[in-house]
């Protein structure tokens, strides 16, 4: 087990940010932290991290207590914070040479700077880099010094489409190293190409834990498929399918919300009875849907109603 | 290997330093500060006809060898409390300090390698305004040494602890650089730039002893003149050290 947080408490007046949180992560894993802003994700990380004292629950990231083992923690985790900034007039190239004197056995920092499209930076002036070259910056000293868990909270905010893929495949690879990851993210997308388990979090409180594919199926029921018959058929045709749950009539169309081989299950079974399937369309419904009727609000609404 | 065994290399402490170097060539304002305003202002009042004359109300002593340790306390002042808190505090308010409380290079390292590139110009900026006041303008080296060289140490320990304790109160940059700025003035007042020490009124030589600065630069004057620093100034600075940097041990603040 790489890290596991059991019963987290964390109080700032009378608001609970985290309230009651246990997970665990295992080793060469990537763990997602989903949830709006405000939701005690950074809060959680924080915690784990040593940047703050939880007020109730016990951590232990491999095996070491963040709050009494602050030295040994750090030389074995990498962490990315949301804003920190470096002096200006640092060069990219000496901040990564300060960061890896840090560590015994450090990455090539030459390779990290080219994986995160940053080999042309080197010689620049830390102010002079875009928001988005910042964010890669820290997404590399965070793994400059080859950590065994890697923390990352929010690291492709304000990263263009093209970058934002480079670095899924840089983190992918470290993943296949055996590098276990705690991703932060409002991203679900994200959350759904990268991580093996994911924690949804709302207000302080997991609401959700499980793969991506499972927290979909469980929340949204499954798979849906749409299509339109070529002649009528009876109902139970189909729903005495083991892999169909629930079949729908939408004017001529059909929709079969279900799990497994759905699709060709149907189709086999209509095939067999001379029916065609036409217009067949699957419906994948996305982490942002299980979201929703989770805590029954957009990901943008939460936004919004923050902004108020 | 044990992680807990684990030590973080010491070449990060010497990187540390070498990047506060860097940027303090790149950001030179120490260096204007801290060097060229002190010999810039010795060179002035040297060039002021008389100034190297011994006088009756200075005790026999030349105005220029009285205003020496006031410059001398110039150079240790503006790294100590004027430099080393204004970087401090950008650090601190950029997220800079947090960053590196997550790395297990101990964020101490980083106030440590600040105070050591300060020093490092103190020292500098001490023995070119020493060689420029003796080469040039015939200045008379201290007649007692060692209390010339315990009044330095115990000046730069005091300012540095009074430097320390800004960055640990102070909320932000703008306070830190206001707070500063004030000190400044008001110190090298009583430090007696503009009116030496020896012809201050009563109650204001009372201040200058009491504070300090002024404790600083009147056993850096007594020794120059032979007399082992006294003891009340002794003590002021060595309690300045002791309560300043209490409070900033107290108070600091990494984010």
């Amino acid at each position: 087990m790489a890290v596991s947080v059991s019963h987290l408490k964390k109080v700032y007046g009378k608001a609970r940010v985290v309230d009651d949180i246990s997970f665990s992560v295992n080793e060469g894993e990537i763990f997602g932290i989903l949830g709006p802003n405000g939701a005690g994700k950074t809060t959680t990380v924080e915690c784990i991290t040593g940047l703050r004292r939880p007020d109730a629950g016990t951590i232990a990231i491999l095996g070491l207590n963040p709050q009494t083992d602050r030295e040994a923690l750090h030389a074995v985790v990498g962490v990315q914070l949301q804003s920190s900034t470096f002096p200006d007039k640092l060069k990219v190239g000496e901040i990564l040479d300060l960061y890896r004197s840090f560590y015994h056995n450090p990455a090539n920092p030459k390779e990290l700077a080219h994986g995160l499209g940053l080999s042309e930076k080197l010689n620049s002036y830390y102010k002079t880099l875009s928001g988005g070259q910042k964010q890669r910056l820290s997404v590399a000293l965070s793994l400059i010094g080859q950590p065994r868990v890697a923390v990352l909270d929010e690291m492709t905010t304000g990263l263009d489409p093209q970058a934002r893929l480079d670095v899924w495949e840089l983190l992918e690879k470290i993943r296949d190293r055996g590098t276990t990851i705690i991703l932060v993210t409002h991203f679900m997308e994200e959350a759904q190409r990268l991580c093996d388990k994911v924690a949804l979090i709302d207000k302080g409180r997991i609401m959700a834990l499980d793969s991506p594919q499972g927290l979909i199926d469980e929340v949204t029921g499954g798979k849906q498929v749409r299509f339109t018959p070529s002649k009528p058929f009876e109902d139970t045709l189909l729903t005495k399918l083991p892999e169909v749950k629930t079949l729908e009539h939408q004017g001529r169309h059909i929709r079969i919300v279900g799990s497994g081989q759905l699709v060709n299950a149907i189709i086999l079974t209509l095939a067999k009875h001379d029916i065609e399937a036409v217009d067949v369309q699957m419906e994948q419904a996305t982490l942002e849907d299980a979201f929703v009727k989770l805590t029954g609000r957009h990901l943008h609404q939460v936004a919004e109603d923050q902004a108020k | 290997m044990n992680p807990s065994t684990i030590k973080t290399p010491r070449a990060a402490f010497k990187k540390l330093v070498l990047n506060e170097f860097r940027l303090m060539k790149r950001v030179p304002i120490g260096l204007v500060l801290g060097l060229g305003l002190p010999v810039m202002l010795l060179i002035i009042f040297g060039l002021i006809p008389d100034t190297g004359q011994a006088s009756k109300d200075l005790g026999g002593q030349s105005y220029f060898a009285v205003t020496f340790p006031v410059l001398l306390s110039l150079v240790i002042m503006s790294q100590s409390v004027m430099m080393l808190p204004r970087v401090l505090v950008a650090y601190r308010e950029t997220g800079f300090l947090r960053r590196l409380s997550t790395t297990p290079a101990p964020p101490a390292w980083l106030l440590a390698a600040q105070v050591v590139v300060n020093l490092v110009v103190i020292v500098i900026g001490s023995v070119l305004l020493t060689a420029v006041g003796m080469l040039a303008f015939h200045l008379n080296a201290p007649k007692d040494w060692l209390g010339f060289l315990v009044a330095i140490i115990l000046a730069a320990a005091s300012m540095f602890a009074v430097g320390l304790c800004i960055a640990a109160t102070a909320p932000n940059n703008g306070v830190a650089q206001a707070l500063g700025g004030i000190l400044f003035f008001v110190l090298l007042f009583f430090g007696g730039l503009w009116l030496p020490r020896p012809l201050m009124p009563k109650v204001l030589l009372d201040v200058s002893n009491w504070i300090p600065f002024g404790a600083a630069v009147g056993a850096m004057q007594n020794a120059m003149q032979g007399a082992f620093p006294t003891a009340q100034s002794l003590v002021c600075l060595v309690a300045s050290v002791v309560i300043f940097g209490y409070l900033a041990v107290r108070y600091f603040r990494w984010e």
